[in-house]
């Protein structure tokens, strides 16, 4: 029996020279920009100490911002997940989102107690 | 980038059974099903060690304070080694992506060197991090004492006082009475301070000989209050010539366990004793991934050598360990941030 089935998607991936060019002129740009922010990252880390109140906590922001940029550019360009199809993205980002936003809370609010109880605060 | 996204498909074909709807192959899918589940593993990890950042609190070391060294040029260079070496696992990453860009356009030869490329930045990113554990396991000069009010201190000095020599004064197995050791001075002394072994500038060697002790003196002693005692509390800063001598009479204390240096999974001279054990974790699990990688990605290497994937039509091995690697330097830019910047 012929199956009539089976579909390479894998080819449908292949993509011209010139496609090529443009995708590796992205490719740097991401680059250069990973670079820059990791750059800036050290060089605030250095400069702001942690005990400096309100300069530490929106240092400590801007970091986890730049963080999710950085996995962002990673995920979408690098991992290509920007140029697979909706359904795809939602699948895999949606589920881990949901999850992994209830257990940073759901563990930060109670180390937050745990020290409360150990300090007997 | 890939065409099959654009491809206008009616949604009765899509979900008709004959194509997948996501357009994707079966092997690519399920390396992204992996990669969702290994990323709620780390993540597991890193809202752990959350969870006990915000339960110790003030007493957790600060990343740019324990790991602000570089190899051959000592201390004073916060976070730039860290730095480093996520600049290599970035630079790996797009090498990475160039294989997998190569491969779409079935450029043999461009695969292969990136591959290669990529099989370079990993092991950099190995050694890198063997060299930062070999450091954070011997760890400092000056270890993390217990004050005599039971308060623990990180010390942060600007010269450790070179250690000359010791006189023995009182025979052992192997020392006789006026010989003067010279070599593994630091070894035996930091062993000897944390051991007990040192009392009133006389240290007790292995042999059980009894020796005095020439050392110049150190400079510039900070003593960091990291866990409270009945006189400090954590927060506070002793610094000058008393902080000098506080030092100095915990070494010579006589007293076993009030120094500690270095890391291991009881103890550590760095904070808490999960600081160490979340250190060894979290980088050795992330670093095994990396090794894996590296593995995988000569294999596939071996495969484009050998013309397998050519003769198969299609590069989309190297896209599917790609994925995997691109995930291991995605992981990095999150313990870059949560363990060592804040």
């Amino acid at each position: 029996m012929v199956r009539d089935d089976i579909y390479e998607y894998s080819l449908d991936a292949h993509h011209s020279e010139e496609e090529g060019r443009k995708i590796r002129k992205k490719i740097l740009f991401v680059t250069v920009l990973l670079t820059v922010i990791t750059t800036v990252e050290v060089m605030l880390g250095a400069f702001i100490k942690q005990d400096w109140g309100i300069y530490w906590t929106i240092t400590k922001w801007f970091f986890i911002a730049l963080t999710l940029v950085k996995a962002g550019y990673i995920v979408l360009t690098f991992m290509h997940l920007g140029d697979e199809r909706k359904g795809l993205r939602a699948v895999i980002l949606v589920p881990y989102f949901i999850f992994i936003l209830y257990l940073i809370f759901i563990l930060l609010w109670e180390g937050t107690s745990v020290h409360h109880i150990w300090t007997g605060a | 980038m890939s065409g099959h996204a654009t491809k206008q498909i009616d949604s009765k074909t899509l979900w008709g059974g004959k194509i997948s709807p996501f357009s994707a192959s079966y092997g690519k899918l399920m390396m992204w099903f992996f990669l969702v589940s290994d990323a709620l593993t780390f993540g597991g990890l890193l809202t752990a060690y959350g969870f006990t950042r915000h339960a110790t609190e003030s007493a957790w070391p600060i990343g740019e304070e324990t790991f602000n060294s570089l190899p051959f040029l000592g201390h004073g260079f916060p976070l730039l080694y860290v730095a480093l070496m996520t600049f290599i696992l970035i630079v790996s990453s797009v090498t990475m992506v160039l294989a997998v860009e190569a491969g779409h356009r079935m450029d043999r030869k461009g695969v292969t060197k990136w591959m290669i490329a990529t099989i370079i930045g990993g092991f950099f990113f190995l050694g890198s991090q063997a060299w930062e554990w070999s450091h954070f396991i011997h760890g400092s000069e000056f270890g993390k004492i217990e004050l005599a009010d039971g308060s623990q201190a990180v010390i942060h000095a600007e010269h450790f006082g070179e250690i000359e020599n010791f006189t023995v004064t009182e025979a052992g197995h192997h020392h006789k009475v006026g010989e003067k050791i010279t070599d593994d001075l630091m070894h035996q002394y930091q062993h000897a301070a944390a051991e007990g072994n040192i009392k009133d500038g006389v240290i007790t060697l292995h042999d059980g000989s009894k020796a005095t002790i020439a050392k110049k003196s150190n400079e510039g002693v900070e003593l960091m209050i990291k866990s409270n005692g009945s006189k400090y509390a954590v927060g506070d800063k002793i610094e000058g010539e008393n902080a000098v001598k506080m030092y100095e009479d915990v070494i010579n204390s006589g007293e076993a366990g009030r120094v500690i240096y270095g890391a291991n999974l009881q103890q550590n001279e760095y904070g808490p004793q999960q600081y160490a054990q979340f250190f060894f974790f979290i980088t050795g699990f992330h670093g095994f991934h990396v090794f894996s990688g590296v593995m995988i990605n000569i294999i596939i290497l071996l495969m484009v050598l050998g013309g397998t994937l050519h003769k198969r039509g299609h590069y989309e091995m190297v896209e599917k360990t790609g994925l995997y690697w691109h995930f291991v330097d995605l992981v990095w830019v999150f313990v870059f941030t949560f363990f060592y910047l804040i």
